[in-house]
């Protein structure tokens, strides 16, 4: 299958800053792809680019199989944007959006007349849709910017951060509506510094720190591949010295939280080993050992910090 | 449906027309300013020089409500969607900036005409009887077109603060309406005025309204009409191409 975006190369300056470096990667058809990163590390620059709001210094971005510099139309044609400041007209209702959105993209009246009520009723937005947008709160607005964006049927979202800042009511109904657009066959492409979104709705994650991708994998793979560090957690059901359990094979670091103690180490089987000889050694039974799944977070932190130092 | 088809483009340019038109034109301000602002220059005017004849009078009544309405928005939208964020999501619509541009001026020409129309019913009010109706109404639409170009033209420099735009375009606007024979006729000018008055469309309609109020006209009635058609083309050719080039910088 055609990937759905294809990025070579992509770069962009703004004076001084390099806030896009050089970056290739794919996004394939029929994905929910998360584009991960901190504040400022290139995300929204990148999508702008890819939806030809601003030109690339440097660099191609072929988006459904055109050349977003020298087919723009036809590339917008056939994706929708949902980008990082609302920016629907406040001076309209959301239905004179919605109809001014339908002629925007060619769409027959009628078309846009059902489309429009289909989502907006989908997005309990239906009972306000002759309200003038201004009286929108920012849940309401986001889930108008989304309505406007699908009106059309794109067969690829973009959304920039489409939940941030929102109540828990608008982000479960907007993640809920982006699973079901991915089961129709939509490709998504999500930016968000939010890892848990990421890692719940995306199959696969690109990490972008400082303008350039540091990683791209499924979020899982990410996870393991990047954890050195495993995290154990034992507890007895006695006291045992803590330097003495600090000391044995393969333990990094031990420290103590209530009854438990925390421990970390890069080689996991020697460690469980030696604290079931060290429990039998010290005649105290283990109660409790936990080794720590490994979190997107830790994975991302790492990522976007350790190339820093 | 081809999205780039000429026609397909017309069609979404028509759709901001309507946008501007609903958003940006029917606001109380907007049409008070476009109605009374020529209505007090021309009264202004009208104290100043009793000996001028009534017709010389309405004829730069109708010259300065065309010019100044169809150019009083369009420099602001650029400034003011910019800052709305609502030019984005124009510019990741799948519309041409000339769509775009089209659409601007298609509002700006509407508006034009439907305030100087007033203007010459006012005119008419007074007791003036209109000589020539067509060529009067062909001059309003192919000035209106110009004008509105201009309005766009003073819309390149990409700010996003509306009141820098209009102030730099009040600068360009007035002294454009002091060379075109609106408050001395052609006929009274030194050389050097009349150099500056050819150089400025604004006189070629105003002629034009004259002739159709009057009978009588400086220039020939086609020369005006040629001279305005050659402005509009180049201003929009210019102001489509300039906008290409500045849009990425407003965003
Ligand atoms: N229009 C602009 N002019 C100048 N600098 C910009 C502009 N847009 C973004 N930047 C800079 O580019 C970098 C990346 O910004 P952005 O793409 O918004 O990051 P993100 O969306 O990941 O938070 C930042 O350092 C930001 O300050
Ligand atoms: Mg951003």
């Amino acid at each position: 299958m055609p990937d759905a975006i294809d990025v070579t190369n992509l770069t962009k300056i703004f004076g001084t800053t390099i806030a896009v470096d050089h970056i290739s990667f794919s996004v394939r058809e029929g994905e929910i792809f998360g584009f991960l990163g901190p504040n400022g590390a290139g995300k929204t620059t990148t999508t702008r680019m890819l939806t030809g709001v601003i030109p690339p210094n440097e660099g191609t971005a072929r988006v459904l199989g055109y050349d977003i510099r020298k087919s723009p139309v036809l590339a917008k044609q056939g994706f929708g944007v949902v980008p990082e400041t609302s920016n629907a007209y406040t001076d309209l209702t959301a239905w004179q959006n919605l109809m001014l959105m339908g002629e925007l993209y060619g769409l027959p009246r009628s078309r846009s007349v059902d489309r429009a009520s289909e989502l907006l009723r989908a997005l309990g937005l239906l009972e306000r849709k002759d309200q003038k947008v201004q009286a929108y709160s920012k849940g309401m607005k986001q889930r108008l910017i989304l309505v406007m964006a699908l009106l059309h049927e794109p067969s690829l979202l973009f959304l920039d951060e489409p939940t941030s800042g929102l109540d828990v009511q608008s982000t479960q109904m907007i993640l809920a509506l982006l699973r079901d657009l991915n089961l129709q066959g939509t490709t998504i492409f999500l930016t968000t510094h939010n890892m848990e979104e990421a890692n719940r709705l995306c199959h696969r994650v690109g990490i972008i720190r400082a303008g350039k991708i540091a990683a791209i994998d499924a979020p899982e793979k990410l996870k393991t591949a990047l954890d050195r560090v495993h995290t154990i957690e034992v507890s007895y059901d006695r006291e045992v010295p803590g330097d003495a359990l600090s000391r044995l094979e393969g333990v990094t670091s031990a420290n103590r939280t209530g009854d438990k103690w925390q421990i970390t180490t890069e080689n996991r089987d020697t460690v469980i080993r030696s604290l079931v000889d060290f429990g039998r050694q010290h005649g105290a039974a283990i109660v409790t050992l936990n080794t720590i799944a490994p979190s997107l977070d830790d994975a991302f932190l790492r990522l976007t910090q350790e190339e820093a130092l | 449906m081809n999205p780039t088809a000429f026609s397909e483009q017309m069609r979404r340019a028509w759709a901001v027309a309507k946008k501007d038109i609903r958003i940006y034109y029917f606001k109380g301000p907007v049409l008070i300013f476009g109605i009374f602002m020529p209505v007090f220059l021309f009264l202004a005017f009208l104290m100043g020089s009793r000996q001028l004849p009534l017709a010389f009078l309405v004829s730069g009544l109708v010259g300065m409500a065309l010019f100044f309405t169809a150019t009083a928005v369009s420099p602001a939208i650029f400034p003011w969607e910019g800052q709305a964020k609502t030019l984005e999501r124009l510019a990741s619509c799948p519309i041409t900036v000339e769509a775009i541009i089209f659409g601007d001026m298609i509002a700006s020409t509407l508006f034009g005409i439907g305030i100087t129309l007033i203007t010459v019913l006012i005119g008419l009010g007074l007791g003036l009887s209109l000589l020539h109706a067509i060529t009067l109404l062909g001059g309003i639409v192919l000035a209106a077109c110009c004008f509105s170009a201009i309005g766009m033209l003073l819309a390149v420099p990409p700010t996003n603060v509306p009141s820098n735009i209009m102030m730099l375009s009040s600068l360009i606007k007035f002294p454009l309406v002091f060379i075109s024979g609106i408050f001395i006729p052609l006929q009274q000018m030194p050389p050097w005025g009349l150099a500056l008055a050819v150089c400025s469309p604004l006189t070629y309609f105003t002629d034009i309204v004259r002739y159709s109020f009057t009978g009588a006209s400086y220039f020939p009635i086609p020369g005006d009409i040629a001279a305005l058609g050659v402005f509009t083309a180049l201003f929009t050719a210019g102001t489509m191409y300039l906008h290409k080039r500045t849009m990425p910088k407003r965003m």
